[in-house]
């Protein structure tokens, strides 16, 4: 399967390098360098890379490229799925996947890649289980280790692999009993110059983080089950409970986790929470510029956090602009055009206007540049789920007293919290 | 310490002392050499001190080393040392260098083995495997001896998770040496029966890369894989879905082709189908029946598809990939359709997974039969302006793939936008794409071909070529009243520069010169003027226009033509050069005209085939979907094509998993014949024995494993119960009822299994032991030699079926014998016990709960149950009443501890004995009986049986007890053959040898003993030891070697003999069991039956 991971920031060096059979040398990473040259952008390098004895699988995330070297036949996505879990596991232990977090750890990314692997094939991916395995690092034991020279080594061996559930180790204890749930769903949109939907849809997950003690049985039922079209479990959920009667079972992990994603089925119009106005103009040596933003549809909620950015054409030099609230930014090298609004006012619809400066001598372009938009709005799924209730399976019942004598008795903080964000939200312009 | 591998440090360890930035990869030359050198004497001196911390610091800059792919090797030595390091995490570290370095200093790293060998018997689970991961990984073929025997120790270990690790092993050794592949294989072959989730996705995984053709070794566990596959950990399901994928394609047929099938077959399998559907519904909890197809689909085909479809749902893309894939090669075109959804699920996740999933989908999209489960997603292709180029590119080719009549208008209008991108390789990606779409619908050609004229203005000049090269295909379809665009185009001429361009508006032109007379000499001038100055493709096309217009229109083009074949006669490149001598001979030969000059027309004019405007991804499909070879498009080493559907179904019963089915024998008990009918029995045998073969079969087949015994039991019983009842009846008739009535039986089974506790409350009056024991006695015996034949199946034939036919003869016959001489049986007045049967059968139903579980070692079935019966009391001492005793060999409906005892009572008086029962019991320490329920009456020349169990305590000890009567008490006594205190049990050969090697010393006896020559084969010294002890051979790999194993009835003390064969009929017997004594007196009477003439 894998046979060595190479990891290569962006300056192209390789900082890293793991071998779980033979060594393999590092030129074999010339093949990728070379693919990466004729490339545009780091992101444009096409995954899968094939030469003469090996094959390169990579990813780039945290503005490395992890490159895996393959020598047999595997699916592509076998490797990649991997690659992308091994980095989730770093963000999960350093905060940040990124090179000096890494480098920074490099023993604990060692030993992570040396369990998670074994002879190229997936050993134990499972964050909770790892984490049993290499305790993570934070500030109160790097300082401890530092002084007692004690290591992030687990002291007791875990036997969180020899129980039935695999994802959740045993004898967890809290003592404040809580479990919170945030439904983020995000439009995903493209809409024209006329300010019509091309394309609307409605992605969203629910993600967890639940720190009850024992093994707690947990069902969460929805209000509206049906509108889920698709759905994507965490391994933890009882697939058959949902085929049958729409509620989530499940034993969860402990800490975070996503319990599903679902994507919400087209035949429900989607409801498009803020419109943009753009009107850009270009002619010979410059050009015009004036974007409106409003709410749309937003069912009386506030839509904060919006953010504008537009990638203005190469012959751009400058922008002068100015905006009615917020504060915006040109990249003059990436002719990226930020424009942080904040709130919407429904009142008084926050503006930028002014001019554009064009390199002189070269003809205006053609097209004018596509916006994306982000915003928040809170406490709104805009789907329109809604999550009916949460049991505990073993919480100290009248009903059935007997159920409760094998769990822990405590009566766990339960909470939801409903957030919608723009996804790859995009206006033609 | 400031550079190298120091570096990580310098930002890690305050101490370390480097200030600067880290000089990651950009390490300073100078001088560089001897700091090495003096770092690492620096690093040999923290290992050899005795301080943990020390050591731990220089592992960490050592695996530093590692990381960044600096040599530290020179460090082995001082490194291999500290393996016995009790602070784990420097052993830990010392791991991972271990592993890296250890091939290259083989000698030294042998220094480490034994650590590993204490480490593999550690209590501690993840010690041994991390143990045996760190022994199999080090790549040194010395050890390879020492890797095998751990890697078999641990494949029987109890750990699931070490034996996951030794499935990982696997793979390693076989790369160090690949003769041992036979060995392993039959180690992969343990762990593929292997129950555990956690183990079977790695088994799997050693099977792929060993030995994927070894299509027999899945078989058997085909179906476990099925079910299991929803709990196995994702990485696992992606190589199991594989497996199963190309497995299903060797033994299933398929599913879109078979449409034809007799109605006659069509009906057997259906039953079955259903049948099966149902019992496989249960395990699935009532997931939805498949809907009935027309044609007929093997039920563990279904059964995988149905499995696999919660899979889809997998956060796991490879796991998804991995169902899509399989449901695209193996299922009904029909239900493809499923996977659509979750493909396009994935387009939201990382950029590589989309770019891998849109290769697949693409892929898809050519084939016409599957095209259409994509189009509902269409606007999920649409290319946004953050896709990398890839994706794009792979989004268009999706969308021209999926334009129908319908959706063509939002594609077009998509493709409008994406014209107006500023990435000149999409743009030109989009106008071929629009070219493909015009080309497939024809309603929309024009209006594509007016589109791209439209762009011919545009600003941009690559857009403009592009259109050119597109407008020249579609104009090659249909040229006829093109001529303004072609006219529009040889304008273009003029301003163009990219050369692909001029050369397609040159050929155009050369090519339909006939539309455009006028202008095609005029721009031949131009082009003429500026020859020289072309690219060498323009070259080739302006000889190509002169040669054609020169032969169309040679008054005005004559001259010309000759200038610029003189300037092509001198070109730089000799491409150019030939053409031009070529074209010359053709339309102006310097001597009299050439053959070929007559057909220059033809030549130069003959009618093109108009292009294909195909998708890069049509020859995609003869890779496996999903695959590395998809993918890169081409043969990657280790891939091996999918193999077609066969063309007529290998057997489907090699999938059946033949376990000891207690229950089965009930279902053979009822087609056992009367005693009545002595006459006809071996007549009847062979009928009902072939019955029972396939019902054998049938019910292995749909065997959930679910039934509870409890049940199973109440089934039997109920089926004695219908033969006293039919007892009078034919006997066809009789077999016949009873097994419709083992049918509908194992239909309520299922429904009952619900609630198994309620069950044996509703009715239990107290047991009642008037049931006709005859009948099960015969039954116990069919039973034992339809098992046989079951073991036989098992073996793989190491017993010969006629063998097997022969033995039943003989024991029938015995039966016969017996039967007519001892106790000339007489069915008891049928009016008391009908009315009770009913209720004993419930009664029993619930005492004989008996939680055998599938453990390696199971009791299994007897081989053989004697006929023979001992006196128990005398007709003189029981002044005409005469009782003897049976050792039925069967498990003790009482208790498990007790070995069951069949007593037979006879009447030889003329007036009836009543209220015979047990009296007073006069029992060795421990020692227990259970009494059978009084008899009430017997009549006179009557005869009865009653069962009752002893628990003996495992000695040889007699029972004693009184019977007694109505007036009278007998003294009598049991005292049992040692052979009968215990219990077959089936165990693999392996398990045998581990056992036997626990059992040596003081608890081994053995002895020699020559068999006569005409009794030493196999299938009498099977039949002789089955004989003389409840034993069950163990199959065996090795010729001459005859091994039994069993279990006490009451201890469980396990029993193992060995019997040895050797040339000159001398044989050796090795008894291996806790009790001694019992080994002594085995090898003894062994000793005696095997000598026997």
């Amino acid at each position: 399967m894998i046979h060595s991971l190479f990891m290569i920031n962006s300056a192209g060096d390789i900082f890293m390098e793991k071998h779980w059979k033979s060594v393999i040398s590092r030129s074999v990473c010339d093949y990728f360098f070379e693919e990466q040259q004729k490339a545009n952008s780091p992101e444009d390098v096409n995954p899968v890379i094939s030469t003469p004895h090996h094959y390169l699988i990579h990813i780039y995330r945290e503005n490395i490229y992890f490159v895996a070297v393959c020598t047999t036949e595997v699916p592509p996505l076998f490797v990649i799925e991997f690659l992308h879990r091994v980095v989730d596991t770093f963000t999960d232990y350093f905060g940040d996947g990124g090179e000096s977090a890494i480098k920074d750890n490099y023993v604990i990314v060692y030993e992570l890649l040396e369990e998670m692997l074994d002879n190229g094939f997936p050993l134990a991916t499972e964050s909770n289980i790892l984490k049993e395995l290499i305790k993570p690092p934070n500030i109160l034991r790097t300082v401890v280790n530092t002084v007692t020279g004690s290591s992030n080594l687990a002291d007791t061996l875990p036997t969180g692999q020899l129980s039935n559930v695999p994802w959740r180790r045993a004898g967890v204890k809290y003592t404040n009993n809580e479990a919170y749930f945030d439904v983020i769903e995000e439009i995903d949109a493209i809409i024209d110059k006329q300010g019509s939907t091309v394309f609307a849809d409605i992605q969203g997950v629910i993600d967890c983080c639940v720190k009850l003690s024992g093994m707690p049985d947990l069902t969460l039922s929805f209000m509206n089950p049906r509108i889920l079209d698709d759905v994507s479990f965490h391994p933890c959920v009882r697939f058959k409970r949902w085929e049958a009667e729409r509620v989530l079972s499940f034993v969860p992990p402990d800490g975070n986790f996503r319990l599903i994603s679902y994507h919400v089925g087209s035949q429900n119009m989607v409801a498009i929470p803020v419109y943009v106005k753009p009107n850009i103009s270009f002619r010979e040596g410059g050009g015009r510029f004036d974007v409106t933003v409003g709410p749309k549809q937003t069912m009386g909620k506030m839509v904060e956090s919006v953010v504008i950015t537009c990638a203005m054409p190469k012959v751009v030099l400058n922008m002068n602009l100015t905006p009615t609230q917020g504060t915006y930014t040109f990249d003059p090298v990436a002719k990226v055009l930020t424009w942080d609004v904040g709130k919407i006012n429904p009142q008084k619809l926050p503006n930028l206007r002014g001019n554009i400066s064009l390199q002189s001598g070269s003809p205006p372009p053609e097209s004018n540049p596509a916006i994306s938009v982000q915003f928040k709005i809170q406490q709104m799924a805009v789907s329109g789920l809604k999550v009916n209730r949460l049991d505990m399976y073993g919480e100290v019942s009248k009903s059935s007293p007997k159920k409760s004598f094998t769990f822990e008795k405590y009566k766990p903080f339960k909470g939801v919290k409903y957030l919608t964000k723009a996804g790859n939200f995009q206006v033609r312009t | 310490m400031s550079n190298g591998g120091g570096s990580y440090n310098a930002q890690n360890d305050s101490r370390a002392g480097s200030t600067g930035e880290p000089d990651l990869g950009t390490e300073p030359t100078g001088g560089f050499f001897s700091a090495d050198y003096k770092k690492h004497d620096d690093l040999k001196q923290m290992l050899d001190s005795n301080k943990d911390n020390l050591k731990l610091e220089a592992m960490k800059r050592i695996v530093g080393m590692v990381a960044k792919g600096k040599d530290a090797s020179d460090l082995f030595a001082a490194v291999v040392k500290n393996v016995v390091s009790k602070n784990i995490e420097v052993k830990k570290l010392v791991y991972v260098y271990l592993v890296r370095y250890a091939e290259e200093q083989q000698d030294l790293a042998l220094l480490s083995i034994a650590t590993f060998q204490r480490a593999l018997k550690d209590p501690n689970q993840l010690i041994r495997a991390s143990a045996l991961r760190v022994l199999s990984s080090i790549r040194v073929p010395v050890i390879v001896p020492i890797m095998m025997l751990a890697l078999k120790d641990s494949v029987v270990d109890m750990s699931p998770y070490v034996r996951k690790t030794a499935a990982h092993a696997i793979p390693k050794l076989y790369s160090l040496d690949p003769e041992q592949k036979d060995q392993l294989i039959q180690v992969i072959e343990k762990l593929l029966a292997d129950k555990t989730t956690l183990v079977v996705g790695s088994a799997v995984m050693a099977f792929e890369e060993l030995c994927p053709d070894r299509v027999d070794l899945i078989h058997k566990n085909y179906r476990k894989l099925c079910n299991l596959l929803v709990d196995v950990e994702e990485w696992g399901q992606v190589v199991i879905i594989n497996m199963l994928t190309r497995y299903a394609r060797t033994q299933f047929l398929d599913p879109n082709q078979q449409d034809v099938i007799a109605d006659e077959d069509k009906n057997f399998y259906g039953d079955e189908d259903e049948k099966d559907s149902e019992e496989e519904e249960e395990d699935e909890e009532k997931e939805k029946t498949p809907p009935k197809k027309p044609y007929m689909m093997d039920p563990d085909h279904r059964l995988l598809l149905r499995n696999t479809k919660p899979l889809l749902q997998s956060r796991n893309a490879a796991v998804v990939m991995a169902v899509a894939q399989l449901y695209h090669h193996i299922a009904p075109k029909s239900e493809v359709g499923l996977v659509a959804k979750a493909l396009v699920r994935l387009l939201r996740s990382h950029r590589e997974i989309q770019h891998v999933v849109l290769s697949n989908v693409a892929t898809l999209t050519t084939i016409r039969k599957v095209r259409g489960m994509f189009e509902p997603y269409l606007k999920s292709f649409f290319v946004r302006p953050s896709d990398p180029i890839h994706v794009r590119t792979l989004k268009l080719e999706i969308l021209t793939n999926l334009a129908t009549e319908t959706s063509i208008s939002t594609i077009l209008r998509e493709f409008q936008t994406y014209v107006t991108s500023s990435d000149k390789d999409f743009v030109a990606a989009t106008i071929q794409a629009i070219g493909r779409c015009a080309s497939s619908i024809s309603e929309v050609t024009e209006t594509c071909l007016n589109g791209l004229v439209g762009l011919l203005s545009n600003r941009n000049e690559y857009v403009v070529a592009e259109s050119v090269v597109v407008i020249k295909k579609l104009l090659q379809m249909q040229p006829d009243s093109h001529s303004e665009i072609i006219q529009h185009m040889a304008k273009l001429a003029d301003t163009i520069t990219v050369p692909m361009a001029r050369a397609s508006i040159l050929w155009m032109v050369g090519e339909y010169s006939d539309r455009v007379p006028k202008i095609a000499p005029d721009l031949l001038r131009k082009m003429a003027k500026n020859f020289i100055n072309e690219e060498d493709i323009v070259k080739l096309q302006i000889l190509n226009l002169a040669a054609k217009l020169c032969i169309t229109n040679p008054k005005q083009t004559k001259l010309l033509c000759q200038y610029v074949l003189n300037l092509a006669k001198y070109d730089q490149n000799y491409d150019i050069r030939d053409r031009a001598r070529f074209i010359r001979q053709l339309v102006s030969p310097a001597g009299e005209k050439g053959a070929l000059g007559k057909h220059a027309k033809k030549i130069f004019l003959a009618s093109k085939p108009a292009p294909v405007l195909d998708s890069s991804f049509k020859d995609r499909d003869q890779w496996q979907l999903g695959s590395l070879s998809h993918m890169i498009n081409q043969q990657a080493s280790g891939y091996s094509p999918l193999p077609d559907f066969p063309a007529a179904a290998p057997d489907p019963t090699v999938r059946n998993v033949e376990v000891p089915m207690p229950w089965a024998e009930k279902t053979h008990k009822k087609k056992a014949g009367k005693p009545k009918k002595e006459a006809f029995y071996s007549d009847e045998e062979e009928e009902s024995e072939s019955e029972s073969d396939s019902e054998e079969s049938s019910s292995s087949s749909s065997e959930s494993g679910s039934e509870s015994e409890s049940e199973d039991d109440s089934k039997s019983e109920s089926g004695s119960d219908k033969d006293k009842k039919s007892d009078e009846e034919a006997e066809s008739s009789s077999s016949s009822s009873s097994e419709s009535e083992s049918s509908s039986e194992s239909e309520s089974d299922s429904e009952s299994e619900s609630e198994p506790d309620t069950k044996p409350q509703k009715k239990a009056p107290p047991p009642k032991t008037k049931s006709s024991t005859k009948p099960k006695k015969e039954a116990k015996q069919e039973v034992s030699l339809l098992d046989l034949d079951d073991k036989i199946k098992e073996n793989g034939d190491s017993i010969p079926s006629q063998a097997h036919d022969e033995k039943t003869d003989h024991t029938l016959l015995d039966t016969e014998v017996d039967v007519s001489s001892t106790s000339a049986p007489v069915p008891a007045p049928a009016s008391a016990l009908d009315v009770l049967s009913p209720s004993l059968a419930s009664d029993l139903q619930g005492l004989s709960i008996n939680d055998k579980t599938d453990t390696a070692i199971s009791v299994t079935t007897p081989m053989f149950v004697s006929t023979t019966s001992h006196e128990l009391l005398h007709r003189m001492t029981g002044e005409g009443l005469s009782a003897n005793y049976r050792f039925t060999r069967g498990t003790c409906i009482y208790s498990t501890s007790m070995v069951p005892v069949e007593l037979t009572f006879t009447n030889h008086t003329d007036s009836p004995v009543s209220n015979i029962r047990i009296g007073d019991k006069k029992l060795q320490a421990g020692m227990t009986l259970q009494e059978f329920p009084e008899i009430p009456s017997l009549p006179g020349g009557g005869s009865m049986s009653v069962s009752i169990g002893i628990d003996f305590k495992d000695t040889i000890q007699p029972a004693n007890f009184q019977i007694c009567t109505q007036d009278r008490k007998y003294n009598v006594s049991i005292k049992p053959p040692v052979g009968e205190l215990f219990q077959a049990v089936t165990m693999s050969e392996a398990d045998f040898t581990a056992q036997q090697s626990k059992l040596t010393g003081m608890n081994e006896n053995s002895g020699k003993v020559s068999i006569p020559s005409q009794h030493n084969n196999s299938k009498t010294i099977t039949a002789r030891m089955s004989e003389l002890a409840n034993v069950a051979p163990v199959s065996s790999s090795q010729d001459g070697i005859y091994r039994f194993a069993g279990k006490t009835v009451s201890g469980g003390t396990l029993l193992l003999i060995t019997v040895k064969v050797g040339e000159d009929n001398s044989a050796s017997i090795t008894v291996n069991c806790e009790l001694m004594a019992i080994c002594s007196m085995l090898v003894k009477e062994v000793k005696q039956k095997l000598s026997l003439a």
